[in-house]
């Protein structure tokens, strides 16, 4: 069996609904940021896909730049979850409900 | 002329130096600069008289007796032929061209007498032959004559097609009024320098009696309807300024709200007036509108139009002129300084109404309609309110319903077309009546030193119940007292007679002219009877003032002293014009000219043109025959009419002699009021009346849209219901903001299943 795009489209999907899955449903902060990874990746292997298919390399290129972007995110995401976590104590995101009514 | 700007500028001079640099000046400085300033504004009226007098008039006035229809033809067409001969001949081609005499015109305008002769007597056929389809004369009007002299200041309003100038009028009535102003002014300033001495805001007064004559000033030389409106909205602020001159007294300051009011009622009738009149013809100085007014409705005798022009403006001059259903103010205007009484609710400011008739002479007498309603209202005011005279106790109220009663004589008198009849009453009513109030004013202040010499601060010093008396011991005013008497009852010699005679003798002709219906005379009978009431009240007023005894407080007699001279002095000179004042217009059995008459003819021929083109329309009387145009009777029926209007003067005199001489009554106490005595005491509860059917209705509506309208529905539905919406659904709402991170992802991602979704099945 030889592996077509439609292969690499249903990869994608999967790993982007556990991502939204994840965000959903668990409320441990750092399992959140985790899955928001997984749906960042999702949409990289998409664009590495579609580069490769239509043998164009900005696909490429870009995902260097969602890489450094998610990098960076990632770096600023834990440093905020680092500073909650020394005022509160906890990681679970159904205990910051400060900014509500 | 140009200094003829003059004559506005110098009241204002004294308001700009007495309002803003005079708070150090001392009351005299104060008050005798205002005077002198007002003076010197009398001297350039004189010296505008004089030099208006020097030109030739080119309107002929009358001849002494006879050949009425050709001459008057001859005045019009002659003023015509020398302003522009070759327009005017145009015109009277289109207009008379089927008559073979007056295609002459044209060819030689030197001989247009011979010419007009024929021109009158082709005419004068038509009609006798009964010639019903053929045209009737149109009366074109040429308001502008030799002595119609317009002088420019500046440029006030230019828009559109409308351009106003303020521009002074100079011709013979509004040089009248001028002078009757400026004059009677000077007296009454120099008057008030004694009367309010000591008064703590003394330089105030005089600074609204200075803006008065400057807006009173405006009023009767502005040369358009808006410039005469500027001043007639002036003379009413000052006029309330000075009725609530000692507001500390709150039915002073009510008093001067009421005239403020009231007066805006009729300020109403005017504006639409002057709103239609722009409507129909598109401009608003006075020539313009006469003549366009001429032109458009002259072919259309009391079109509805132009009859509901007069109407409005009737109502402005029942505001200002307080003629029914609007006096109520002015004898409440009373409540100001005496000297405020005597200028601008007697002299000047009321007969403001009278003046702007007249002035709009030629609008009236293209509404027949217009014209009826002037003379009865007029006649039933001069009627009405001297009833109500006779049964009041303080000295003003009687002089004060007796200068409604005289206004309505003059309304009256311009309602029959005697237009110059009722610029002459308001002229010698402007000396008497000044002189009957500054004398009041004289026994107000003579009195209030005899009641202050005992301390008595109760006693009323203006009702005439506390007086009697009072002749031997201020002479001197008891006698320029009864000179005006004399010339308001009108008794021969005295100016008011001369005058109200006129007026008597014209509104007679009206009824004969239109025909022996009793209905015609209404308006004479009604004066006559008025002129007996007049007569009786102002006796009354004098035998209980001065005769008698001394009813004052005990011991308060020896207070009594004249008036110092500053005061008398005034009444003096006020009191000769009073007694010679008339002998400007003496009736036709005496003398052969008229000079009054004859120095206003040119301003009413228009207006009498038209008005005899009415009376033959409406009538059937041959052109030129009409009473307006020379409303003489035969002199035997002149003398009949004199002794009738001398006969009621002598039983209104006889009666009050009888009642309050003979029989030595004197006036009931309030309490004692009963009858239809108490009906005329109380003013036949007009006011009252008023309160009810205007007044409360008013408070009621303004109650209703205050608390139903503004309070619940604006303010609490709309204003305040807005924001208690706002604020139910924000509460409702701002449930949503849970605050916890995975509901916000989850409205996230559900927005963008339904942004997919949308896309999807697009």
């Amino acid at each position: 069996m030889e592996l077509t795009i439609y292969h690499y489209l249903l990869l994608s999907t999967i790993l982007f609904s556990l991502g939204i899955i994840g965000v959903l449903t668990r409320r441990n902060i750092l399992i959140i940021l985790m899955s928001v990874e997984l749906m960042l990746n999702s949409a990289n292997l998409l664009l590495i896909a579609f580069s490769h298919y239509i043998q164009n390399a900005t696909g490429m290129i870009f995902v260097l730049f969602t890489m450094t972007v998610a990098a960076a995110e990632v770096g600023v995401g834990l440093a905020i979850i680092v500073t909650i976590f020394r005022n509160k104590e906890t990681i679970d995101v159904g205990k910051m409900n400060l900014l509500k009514w | 002329m140009q200094y003829a700007v003059l004559l506005i500028l110098f009241p204002l001079i004294g308001v700009i130096i007495n309002g803003f640099f005079g708070r150090k000046l001392p009351e005299k400085v104060v008050g005798w600069l205002a005077s002198l300033l007002i003076g010197a504004s009398f001297v350039v009226a004189l010296s505008l008289a004089v030099q208006l007098a020097g030109i030739p008039s080119d309107v002929a006035t009358e001849p002494a007796h006879g050949g009425h229809a050709d001459a008057m033809h001859e005045d019009v067409i002659h003023a015509e032929s020398t302003h522009d001969a070759g327009a005017v001949a145009a015109e009277e081609l289109s207009h008379d061209s089927h008559e073979p005499a007056a295609t002459e015109v044209h060819g030689e305008v030197e001989s247009h007498e011979a010419m007009v002769d024929a021109h009158g007597e082709a005419e004068a056929q038509d009609v006798h032959g009964g010639c019903e389809g053929c045209e009737v004369s149109h009366p074109s009007v040429n308001v502008r004559h030799s002595r119609w002299l317009e002088i420019p200041v500046f440029t006030w309003i230019h828009v559109g097609d409308l351009d106003l100038g303020f521009t002074i009028l100079v011709d013979p009535l509004s040089v009248v009024m001028m002078l009757v102003v400026t004059g009677i002014s000077f007296l009454i300033h120099i008057y008030s320098i004694g009367y309010m001495a000591g008064d703590p805001r003394f330089r105030l007064f005089f600074v609204y009696l200075n803006l008065f004559v400057f807006f009173m000033l405006i009023l009767v030389s502005g040369n358009s309807f808006p410039v005469l409106f500027i001043g007639w909205e002036g003379v009413g602020l000052c006029s309330y300024l000075l009725i609530g001159f000692w507001w500390g007294d709150m039915s002073k300051a009510t008093a001067g709200m009421k005239a403020f009011i009231v007066n805006r009622i009729g300020d109403f009738g005017m504006l639409v007036a002057m709103f239609l009149l722009f409507h129909h013809l598109g401009t608003l100085t006075f020539q313009g509108v006469f003549e366009g007014a001429a032109a458009k409705w002259g072919a259309d005798i009391g079109a509805p139009a132009i009859t509901a022009i007069t109407l409005m403006l009737l109502m402005g001059a029942t505001g200002k002129s307080a003629q029914i259903p609007l006096y109520v103010w002015l004898p409440d205007a009373m409540a100001g300084p005496t000297p405020v009484s005597a200028l601008i609710h007697a002299a000047t400011m009321v007969t403001a109404g009278v003046y702007m008739i007249a002035r709009s002479s030629v609008l009236f007498a293209l509404a027949p309609a217009g014209m009826t309603t002037v003379a009865v209202v007029g006649a039933l005011t001069a009627i009405f309110a001297a009833t109500i005279g006779i049964k009041q106790f303080d000295i003003k109220k009687v002089l004060a319903y007796s200068t409604v009663s005289q206004l309505g004589y003059m309304v009256m008198a311009c309602g029959v077309g005697a237009f110059t009849a009722g610029i002459f009453h308001l002229m010698t009513h402007a000396f008497f009546k000044a002189l009957l109030f500054l004398g009041s004013g004289a026994v107000i202040h003579t009195m209030h030193g005899a009641l202050h010499h005992v301390h008595d601060h109760h006693t009323d010093p203006q009702d005439m119940r506390n007086m009697g008396g009072l002749k031997k011991y201020i002479p001197l005013t008891y006698w320029l007292f009864v000179v005006a008497t004399l010339a308001i009852a009108g008794i021969p010699g005295f100016s008011g007679f001369f005058s109200k005679d006129k007026i008597l003798e014209m509104a007679f002709m009206m009824g004969t002219a239109e025909g022996l219906n009793p209905g015609n005379f209404l308006p004479y009978a009604l004066g006559l009877i008025a002129a007996v009431i007049t007569a009786f009240y102002m006796f009354r007023l004098v035998y209980l003032t001065f005769h008698g005894d001394y009813k004052g407080p005990k011991g308060s007699a020896e207070g009594l002293h004249e008036s110092p001279p500053v005061m008398t002095m005034p009444l003096v000179v006020l009191a000769f014009l009073a007694v010679v004042g008339g002998y400007v217009g003496l009736p036709r059995v005496l003398s052969h000219v008229n000079h009054f008459e004859n120095w206003l003819y040119p301003v009413f021929a228009p207006a009498n043109r038209i008005l005899d083109v009415v009376a033959h329309q409406v009538h059937a009387i041959p052109p030129g025959q009409a009473f307006h145009a020379f409303p003489h009777p035969e002199p035997w029926l002149e003398w009949v009419l004199i002794g009738v209007s001398v006969v009621a003067a002598l039983v209104g005199i006889s009666i009050a002699f009888t009642m309050y001489i003979k029989k030595g009554l004197v006036g009931e106490p309030d309490e004692k009021q009963a009858g239809f005595g108490k009906v005329l005491w109380q003013k036949y509860y007009i006011d009252e009346v008023y309160d009810a059917l205007v007044i409360r209705p008013l408070i009621g509506i303004c109650r209703f849209s205050w608390r139903i309208i503004d309070a619940a529905i604006i303010d609490g539905g709309m204003v305040l219901g807005t924001a208690k919406a706002v604020h139910w659904v924000g509460g409702g709402l701002r449930r949503v903001q849970t605050g916890v991170v995975s509901n916000y992802a989850l409205m996230l991602v559900a927005g963008v299943l339904l942004v997919l979704v949308l896309f999807m099945f697009r």
